[in-house]
């Protein structure tokens, strides 16, 4: 048995429970930490055993054996937890899919799976897409729970209303990370789909953490959804055991897409969809927001939604041309203008997050649903560099509101007064997600090159909206964050967790600029060598890296214009021009009647203009997925 | 060595020259538009002399940062200018430019002042209606031509012109946001008073406004630049003709600058858009099917 992988995947666990049972501060806030370095510390290992080829994937018959009833053990344990929770709450659809599915996999594990004697021969894939996974898991989740640990301290000075429970909290994001790390290792379908479930779950129990109304109805909504999405996931896997008489992964993507074995890739896809918060199906992420925000971090970078996108990578084999995958390409598509459109109109910092997550996976989703090589590189580095940008920005923002009682980017003005250290986060995190030489702008350009090349008009010109709107949302926040109001406000305690972690983010974010040439080469590209057989090469030449990294250190100037040269630098310092009508300070103006006015700027958001783009986008993707359904039955029919 | 030397001489060349004629064709403009409204309008040369008098001028600030940007901004666009010229990859150049306007618009929001603020909020609107277009030219180019690079785009056969016409047309229609003239000069323009005063450079003078004056003749050369593309293809006389329909460009946009009114942002944006997607669209369609015969 490839013992790292169990120990990834249980050792969180463990201390998961642990952090559960001890309720001694001290002891649960070092318990933590030690699981955030463990997670990191496991991940590396399995990327450097991977390399040096030590990896043995013969697992004991007895271990599996042992694995498999303890899964259906804790299956039937949610279930109960689901369909309790459900009833006390008066919601019931949830409790109604996790009815309906209990049942089926366990009719299918123990009838289905006997009588046709399905083997498993390959327990873990680990290749590089799943080394890529586990970094990303390991490292970006691992210090997002090392975030947690000075995050939920301040958090409960400032919302005394909402009950302490850190044990829960800490838990849970620990169990998550250890499901998430399974997810992206196994190849036996029924485990991926209990890691799945266990995922959905815990992003269940993190969005409804305060208990307040909003966040238990947003918590039921995500786990609706989601289970909805499990829904499609187990009727997949059935589908495939009787029809293609495997579970497992690995084997499914080597078939040939025939409509008998688009099915299940449609059904897979729909699951993928669901937790990667797709149009129609992006409202859970969006309420997720009222969580504490390290989870929402970990939900948008590290795991949940990076597992619809990992699922949808594996079975990139049979979209591309096939009608599975045009229908994803073209969600995916719709999903990212949308998104994007969608954000010019917030001001909450972290619903404009939310929708750039949400754009931003759709543009992944987008580069697989087309498959070819190019658009693969480009898909894998997306999902790496926006793991870290948001992170980044997720765990600034929290600080933010920490530190300035507000989210709002408006407000956000004020912040260069406060903490100079969180607006340099904020400005890397937000150059890392669309400024050239940073890491999402890389992959966007190979995306760009991929969907001509590949011949997908309709996918071009909505990137090209796309990318205009990404730029006016993210600029204007930008332009809040340089503006000096000169208002003095009271500073709060910065915990050394969280500073290390946000340095570390920010040092990750930029080194990837000049990282991801080695990266390309090392890893990705012999990954899509193995897939497609012949040798793939990286869509950014030479020469342009050598361009992109003299624009990078131009751009290292910027932080340097926060620093005054000298004391005494030339030229007289005057007052901002305000038609004549200027108090004496630059944050307040002589209005009419004699009546001094503080001064105050607002982004603007256009909400009449774009406000109704979500409706449209809903609608496109709901008759699209219809549409294909349709096709897809019909020619099994057939 | 000697390649190296020639690139660094010819790099040196653009730097230098670029600014001049930038600067020669401002005044030119300057002086169409003084004659269009029947005046006689300033010497030639006034935007040198303007620019002379600006760098004498004393050195006023509202704080200590915003100024930085400009600089900023005017090393990418010097960038991106250099970049285009030298026959480099035309996306990468996109994003260099896109850099380099988005810190002139960082400078207006740094200073602070609320008729910047709603300068550089108009800057960036600006930027929104453009840049779809200004991404679809690359993307047309490549899949007409099979490159990013400007010198293999010039060394076909044939000019890009003739697949292009329709991108080509939505390109001269955004033209004018780029060469901020009316009836798309939002954020500010070179005309005296308008109703946000001069918008995102209000709270700039002195060297900085110089600055921002050398900035946008660098632009000018980069958006003609743009039109050379188009034109310009592996026979040595269509570069003169390139440089004329630069030229054609250039006054057609000094004639429309002087017939417009200012419109509306909506306007503005929903046109830009509009034209972008549907001349787009159109262009890239028919340029497909006729790649399948």
């Amino acid at each position: 048995m490839p013992y790292l992988v169990l120990c990834s995947t249980l050792i969180p666990v463990a201390l998961a429970l642990l952090c559960f049972v001890i309720r001694v501060d001290i002891v649960r806030n070092s318990l933590m930490r030690l699981g955030a370095l463990g997670v990191i510390a496991m991940s590396i290992m399995t990327a450097f055993n991977f390399w040096n080829g030590d990896f043995q994937g013969d697992a004991a018959e007895k271990a599996i054996h042992i694995i498999d009833s303890a899964m259906v053990i804790i299956e039937i344990a949610i279930a109960l937890l689901i369909v309790f929770l459900g009833i006390k709450h008066k919601k019931y659809i949830a409790p109604l899919f996790t009815v309906i599915q209990l049942p089926l996999m366990l009719w299918f594990e123990r009838a289905v799976v006997k009588e046709k004697e399905l083997e498993v021969d390959r327990l873990i894939v680990l290749d590089q897409l799943s080394v890529i996974m586990v970094l990303i898991v390991g490292v970006v989740g691992g210090l997002i729970a090392l975030y947690t640990v000075g995050y939920m301290k301040w958090y409960h000075n400032l919302h005394k209303e909402v009950k302490e429970q850190k044990s829960y909290f800490f838990a849970v994001i620990l169990m998550f990370l250890g499901a998430m790390t399974g997810l992206v290792l196994f190849n036996n379908l029924i485990w991926i789909y209990f890691c799945w479930e266990i995922t959905s779950l815990s992003s269940f129990l993190l969005i409804g953490y305060t208990k307040k109304d909003e966040a238990v109805d947003n918590s039921f909504r995500a786990l609706t959804i989601n289970l909805g999405g499990g829904l499609a996931f187990a009727l997949g896997i059935v589908y495939c055991g009787m029809k293609l008489e495997t579970i497992e992964l690995s084997r499914l993507i080597a078939l040939n897409p025939t409509a008998t074995v688009l099915v299940p890739a449609f059904l897979f896809s729909l699951a993928a969809l669901t937790k990667s918060a797709q149009f129609p199906f992006q409202s859970w992420l969006l309420g997720a927001m009222v969580a504490p925000t390290p989870s929402s971090a970990l939900l948008h970078s590290a795991t949940m939604v990076k597992a619809g996108v990992y699922l949808l990578l594996r079975l990139s084999p049979l979209l591309g041309t096939t009608n599975v995958g045009r229908i994803v390409t073209l969600i995916g598509g719709i999903t990212f203008l949308a998104a994007s459109l969608l954000a010019i109109t917030q001001s909450d910092a972290k619903r404009i997050l939310a929708y750039s997550t949400i754009a931003n996976l759709g543009l992944i989703i987008t580069c697989i649903g087309i498959a070819t090589p190019e658009a693969l590189w480009a898909a894998i580095f997306l999902v790496i560099f926006h793991a870290v940008s948001k992170s980044l920005l997720f765990l600034s923002v929290g600080e933010v509101e920490h530190q300035l009682h507000s989210r709002d980017v408006d407000d956000m003005s004020n912040l260069y007064g406060v903490s100079k250290s969180l607006v340099i986060f904020l400005l890397i995190g937000i150059a890392g997600m669309f400024l050239a030489p940073f890491g999402m702008l890389i992959s966007k350009w190979a995306a760009m090159k991929a969907f001509i090349d590949s011949n997908n008009l309709h996918i071009i010109m909505i990137l090209c909206f796309g990318s205009a709107a990404t730029l006016f949302y993210w600029t204007k926040w930008m332009g809040k964050l340089v503006a000096l109001s000169g208002k003095k406000l009271e500073k709060h305690h910065f915990h050394m967790d969280e500073r290390i972690s946000l340095f570390i983010h920010a040092v990750l974010t930029l080194s990837a600029c000049f990282l991801f040439p080695l990266v390309s080469s090392k890893v990705v590209l012999p990954y899509l060598q193995n897939m497609f057989g012949f040798s793939a090469n990286s869509p950014i030449s030479q020469g342009n890296v050598w361009l992109m990294i003299a624009m990078f250190s131009l751009l290292l100037i910027l932080p340097v214009s926060f620093i005054p040269i000298s004391k005494k630098q030339k030229g007289r310092e005057v007052l901002t021009y305000m038609a004549g009508e200027n108090v004496g300070d630059n944050k307040s103006f002589n209005a009419s009647l004699g009546v001094t006015r503080e001064t105050t700027s607002v982004n603007w958001y256009m909400k009449d203009v774009f406000g109704n783009i979500g409706f449209w986008g809903n609608l496109i993707c709901i008759f699209s997925m219809i549409a294909v359904a349709v096709i897809l039955i019909w020619g099994i029919l057939k | 060595m000697n390649d190296i030397l020639i690139k660094i001489l010819k790099i040196i060349g653009i730097v230098v020259i670029s600014p001049l004629v930038g600067g020669f064709l401002s005044g030119l403009d300057r002086k169409i538009s003084a004659r269009l409204q029947g005046r006689k309008g300033p010497s030639i040369l006034q935007p040198f002399y303007d620019v002379r008098k600006l760098l004498q001028k004393e050195q006023i600030r509202v704080n200590s940062a915003y100024r930085f940007y400009v600089y900023l901004s005017l090393l990418f666009i010097i960038f991106t200018v250099v970049l285009i010229i030298m026959g480099g990859d035309l996306l990468l150049a996109i994003f260099v430019l896109t850099i380099g306007s988005l810190m002139f618009v960082l400078g207006g929001y740094a200073s602070s002042s609320p008729y910047s603020n709603i300068g550089s909020e108009r800057e960036l609107l600006q930027m929104m209606a453009y840049e779809p277009c200004v991404l679809l030219v690359a993307i047309g180019l490549y899949y007409q031509s099979g490159s990013f690079f400007v010198k293999d785009i010039i060394a076909q056969d044939k000019p890009a012109i003739i697949y292009l016409p329709a991108i080509f047309l939505a390109f001269v229609y955004i033209l004018t946001f780029k060469l901020r003239k009316s009836p798309f000069d939002l954020s500010m323009s070179h005309h005296g008073h308008q109703e946000i005063v001069k918008g995102i450079t209000t709270e700039f003078s002195g060297e900085d406004l110089a600055i921002i004056e050398i900035t946008h003749w660098y632009e000018t050369i980069m958006a003609l630049s743009f039109v050379y593309i188009f034109v310009a293809f592996s026979s040595p006389i269509s570069h003169l003709y390139a440089v004329l329909a630069c030229f054609a460009a250039f006054i057609l946009e000094i004639i429309i600058d002087n017939a417009c009114a200012r419109v509306t942002w909506k306007t503005a944006l929903s046109s830009a858009w509009g034209v972008t997607f549907f001349f787009g669209a159109a262009n890239l369609i028919v340029l497909s099917l006729l790649s399948k015969f």
